[in-house]
């Protein structure tokens, strides 16, 4: 039996000073929002502004054999029309580059992009694509990634060639895309170890195999871009982009132009989650019709739209082997998987590098292997979505933790136990557990969430005759919580000033997409000030007034804009104190900011009202400015070409225990109550924490029950809402959270990022609970009714892995 | 040239005329023509909640009713609600009690809830959830949208008073 011990908050925040941390802070945006005020990017129209829209493809694989556009061109209202033929500089987009925005010779999925119109309004651009024609000439349609390996296989990605059986690409052009000689998008192969020394010393072996499915982002503003160039050729962009800079760089190489003529300015976004983390073709697309109208462009999708041409989750089939020894140590693990890549390559490809770190590292596991290949098919095309990969590997790691436990006669929590990661630990793989609170994430949960003893009394309950079971099952995760050093750089950068009434701006590269980062920054800033909140407008929307960002994603805003706000407002502090010591004859280490002062240290007695020094500054003959910069780079490291390395400054664990009801009658799962335990470092906005935790609980609620992006043969058939069902108000569960506070030394005032992490446990979880309440296990997601009501009566086909090697 | 139709309805408590083409939502009209962008788009279909207005005081989702239905009606949205006791009250509790994150749900939520705690001021837990069913929030998981309206309805009954101070104004 394991021990149970909880231990919470080891160091709570100290309230001494008024301080802010870890109190409940209202974001700074919430009132605008709340009163409908914000401009989000469709309330914004540009005078002179015209209307785009694109055609896309009705076929899932075809050649493009002609696309007339002359009736829509004669249509009254309509300034352009365009095909790839217009734009024969276009570039490959992308993460692989094998992406081009409008089609040239074939379409690849039903959402590809084939031309487009800019109109003076929506419903003239709109008929206007009704009057283009395009001849296709169908291709053999491939959509089973299994099918993909096959060496006959239809290729997806040949040599480009245009109408006339050349190059659809003139040679000359930048960049030649010269197609891919098979349907393999991205192999990832990672090692430690021995695997098969491992394998030789286990005594107990298992093997299972999982799928997961399609889901999408559902941001509840639809995607939308407004292009504009001035007279000499300068871009002007209003864009959701969650990379501002990185997309600065791509967009100046697509228009062939200095990046330094780039602007992006990014009005509040509907939503992002990782959906806005690469360059789809509808960016460019409103770009080259900006360029040839003249006039600035606006291009929005329509809910349907959404659902049909913005990224997924990847879909995954994944095969995990692990073994352990006869006391339950793990001893090896081998995981291979097969994603559908889809017709393009985004960041789902990528995901595999944060897979592999919860196969190799979510517990010691001293012998692990693990393999992936993405594959092409006529499929729609996955990108990052919060978690990337993690919610996938998460779900077949835990399903399979507990298939370990009960093949040993161990409750899953010992087993966990056991096996989890220490603080100290430097894994395989590289990474460096500076702080690690999942033993106390493990404990906590299970102890609030009254794990064992409800664990037993289901079982108990298997044969009753009861059509209604209960169930209970525990998830753990690793996710970086410290940055991510994918590129050679995970830095941001800050410009703080404060003027002469001590009101301070912050100017940070950190997008704020919702999550509640500039309030985080803002609070962060105070505390080293001693201002309050008031006291800060935080500046993070536009690429030519804030400092450089690698961007919003790897929940890593927190930490890194974090750390780089607190550097410049020390930096700040340091020059006022000093000012203030040149004045009052106190060392400047004996002084403080407090409450819009500057106080000594020892008893807090106010020596300066902080706007009156400043003033004095600004007016004397010194004449000088308090405004500083600084740019912080987490100790972390780019991963070598065998995915090793301490790729994040600090890393964040959970524990979810999912409770559920199971009707046998209907196969319908609802879950109660959700007991989590996150290590999140130091809690900075309780407010703002618990949003983003409950809001990710019941978005992986969502991955685990409703929502399933229905692609059958390349088709989808539930681009809306009704038909792809996120969880509603009445369906959440009771949520029972708690922070574990492990005080990371490298955090800012020791806190980890957590964007990401709640949503994935808990379809791990509900599979084991589901396991709990009826002795069955499933391992495809979702668990919608039709699915368990069939594993529930014997009528589910056993997952294969009949993948070619 | 189509048809236009010249309508004639209150719109937050005022007058208002407008020409409007017969197949143009309500949504579009405010949003495009009349330039109230507080109702959003989210879906055009009904199923999300995001434009949610309240025509004669009774809640509809704009995207799905004709501009030319607005005739001789009382339309109120967002930027109505929000200059009511009730809507100040309702604001005040999303923004105390972390109800927005991304804030595009949030102005059809608000609307909705007005029109929850207008028709039923006792609402519980449980009727507040089936009260605002029919708005679609990814950010938030609804916990806090749903503790935020128990909250306003306390208040409205003299419960618990919202805090005023900690409400925080942008620079
Ligand atoms: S936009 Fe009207 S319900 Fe979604
Ligand atoms: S706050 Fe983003 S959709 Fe509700």
């Amino acid at each position: 039996m394991a021990e149970l011990r909880a231990k919470t908050s080891p160091q709570g925040s100290d309230p001494a000073r008024g301080s802010l941390i870890g109190k409940r802070i209202p974001k700074m945006d919430a009132p605008d929002k709340a009163s409908g005020r914000t401009r989000y990017i469709h309330d914004i129209n540009l005078p002179g502004q015209l209307h785009a829209k694109i055609l896309r493809s009705s076929e899932r694989h075809a050649k493009i054999v002609s696309i007339d556009t002359r009736a829509a061109k004669a249509l009254p209202g309509v300034h352009a029309v365009i095909t790839a033929a217009d734009v024969p500089w276009q570039r490959p987009i992308g993460v692989a580059k094998d992406h081009l925005p409008l089609k040239t010779d074939r379409v690849r999925s039903l959402r590809d992009e084939i031309a487009a119109v800019a109109a003076d309004s929506v419903e003239i651009a709109e008929e206007a694509l009704g009057l283009i024609r395009v001849d296709y000439a169908p291709l053999p349609v491939l959509t089973d990634p299994v099918a993909a390996l096959a060496p006959d296989a239809p290729r997806i990605h040949p040599a480009p060639q245009g109408a006339d059986g050349g190059p659809s690409l003139k040679p000359g052009l930048p960049v030649a895309y010269t197609g891919k000689p098979d349907n393999v998008a991205m192999v990832m192969e990672y090692a430690q170890g021995d695997v098969a020394a491992g394998e030789a010393g286990s005594a107990l072996v298992v093997e299972d195999v999982f799928r997961l499915h399609y889901v999408t982002h559902c941001c509840l503003g639809v995607s939308g871009v407004i292009a504009e160039f001035d007279p000499s050729g300068n871009l002007l962009l209003y864009s959701n982009t969650q990379v501002p800079f990185l997309h600065k760089r791509e967009f100046a190489e697509l228009l062939d132009i200095d990046p330094g003529r780039v602007r992006i300015i990014q009005p509040p976004i509907g939503g992002g989650f990782g959906s806005k983390l690469d360059i789809y073709p509808f960016e460019p697309i409103a770009i080259f019709l900006a360029k040839i109208t003249g006039r600035p462009v606006k291009l929005v999708f329509t809910r349907e739209e959404e659902f049909l041409a913005s990224p997924t989750r990847q879909p995954v089939l994944l095969k995990l082997r692990s073994g352990c020894t006869k006391d339950g140590v793990l001893t090896f693990r081998e995981v291979e998987t097969l994603h559908d890549n889809g017709a393009y390559t985004s960041w789902g490809a990528t995901t595999p590098f944060v897979m592999m770190q919860t196969v190799s590292s979510l517990y010691r596991v001293p012998h692990c292997r693990y393999r992936t290949r993405a594959v092409y098919t006529n499929n729609p095309y996955a990108g990052s979505f919060r978690g990337y990969g993690n919610l996938q590997a998460t779900f077949a790691v835990e399903a399979h933790m507990d298939r370990l436990a009960e093949a040993l006669g161990i409750d899953p929590l010992e087993f966990r136990l056991k096996n989890a990661q220490d603080p100290g630990e430097v894994t395989p793989q590289g990474m460096h557990f500076k702080t690690c609170g999942l033993k106390d994430c493990l404990r906590t949960a299970a102890e609030r969430g009254d794990f064992l003893r409800k664990h037993a009394a289901n079982r108990a309950r298997w044969s009753d005759g009861d059509p209604v079971k209960r169930g209970v099952g525990m998830a753990s995760m690793l996710h970086v919580g410290g940055g991510a050093k994918i590129y050679p750089s995970d830095g941001c950068g800050t410009i703080l000033k404060i003027d002469d009434f001590a009101h301070v701006t912050l100017i940070t590269g950190a997008s704020e997409i919702g999550q509640g980062s500039e309030t985080v920054l803002a609070q962060l800033v105070c505390e080293e000030l001693g201002l309050p909140l008031s006291a800060v407008t935080v500046v993070n929307n536009d690429t030519d007034i804030t400092p450089w960002d690698v961007g919003v994603h790897a929940s890593r805003t927190t930490f890194i804009a974090g750390n780089s706000a607190i550097g410049a407002a020390r930096k700040a502090k340091d020059k006022i104190l000093a000012l203030a010591s040149s004045k009052c004859g106190d060392a400047a280490e004996a002084l403080d900011l407090a409450e819009g002062c500057v106080v000594k240290k020892a008893t807090g007695e106010r020596v300066f009202e902080l706007a009156k020094l400043i003033r004095s500054l600004h007016f004397s003959d010194k004449a000088e400015l308090v405004m500083t910069t600084h740019y912080y780079e987490p100790p972390s490291v780019h991963q070598d070409k065998q995915f090793k390395g301490d790729v994040s400054a600090a890393y964040a664990w959970a524990t979810q225990v999912c409770e559920v009801e199971v009707d046998t009658r209907t196969g319908i799962v609802r879950l109660v109550k959700v007991t989590g335990a996150h290590d999140v470092g130091r809690v900075l906005n309780r407010l703002g924490i618990e949003g983003q935790i409950e809001g990710g609980i019941v978005m992986g609620q969502g991955y685990a029950l409703t929502e399933n992006l229905m692609v059958e043969d390349g088709w989808v058939r539930n681009p809306n809402f009704r038909d792809y069902k996120l969880v509603t108000a009445p369906e959440i569960p009771e949520i029972d959270v708690s922070f574990i506070e492990t005080m990371d030394g490298e955090g800012p005032q020791g806190a980890k990022g957590v964007g990401e992490a709640p949503a994935i446990c808990i379809a791990a979880a509900v599979a084991n609970a589901i396991y709990n309440a009826t002795g069955v296990r499933l391992t495809s997601l979702p668990f919608t009714p039709e699915r368990v009501y069939r594993a529930l009566h014997g009528a589910a086909q056993p997952l294969e892995w009949n993948v070619p090697q | 040239m189509p048809a236009r139709i010249d309508i004639a309805f209150r719109l937050n408590g005022v007058g208002k005329r407008a020409s409007v083409a017969p197949e143009t939502s309500a949504l579009e009209m405010l949003r495009e023509v009349i330039g109230l962008t507080g109702t959003k788009y989210g879906c055009g279909e009904g199923e999300c909640g995001a434009c949610t207005i309240l025509v004669d005081g009774v809640t509809i989702n704009a995207c799905l009713m004709f501009a030319a239905d607005c005739d001789g009606r009382d339309v109120m949205t967002i930027e109505g609600v929000n200059a009511t006791p009730r809507g100040e009250a309702l604001r005040r509790a999303f923004v105390e009690h972390g109800a927005v994150q991304c804030g595009f749900c949030t102005p059809g939520i608000m609307v909705q809830a007005w029109h929850l705690l207008e028709s039923n001021p006792h609402a519980d837990q449980a009727t507040i959830q089936r009260g605002i069913e029919g708005n679609l929030c990814r950010c938030t998981g609804y916990k806090k949208i749903i503790e935020a309206v128990a909250a306003a309805e306390a208040v409205e009954r003299g419960q618990t008073p919202v805090e005023q101070s900690r409400e925080v104004q942008r620079g």
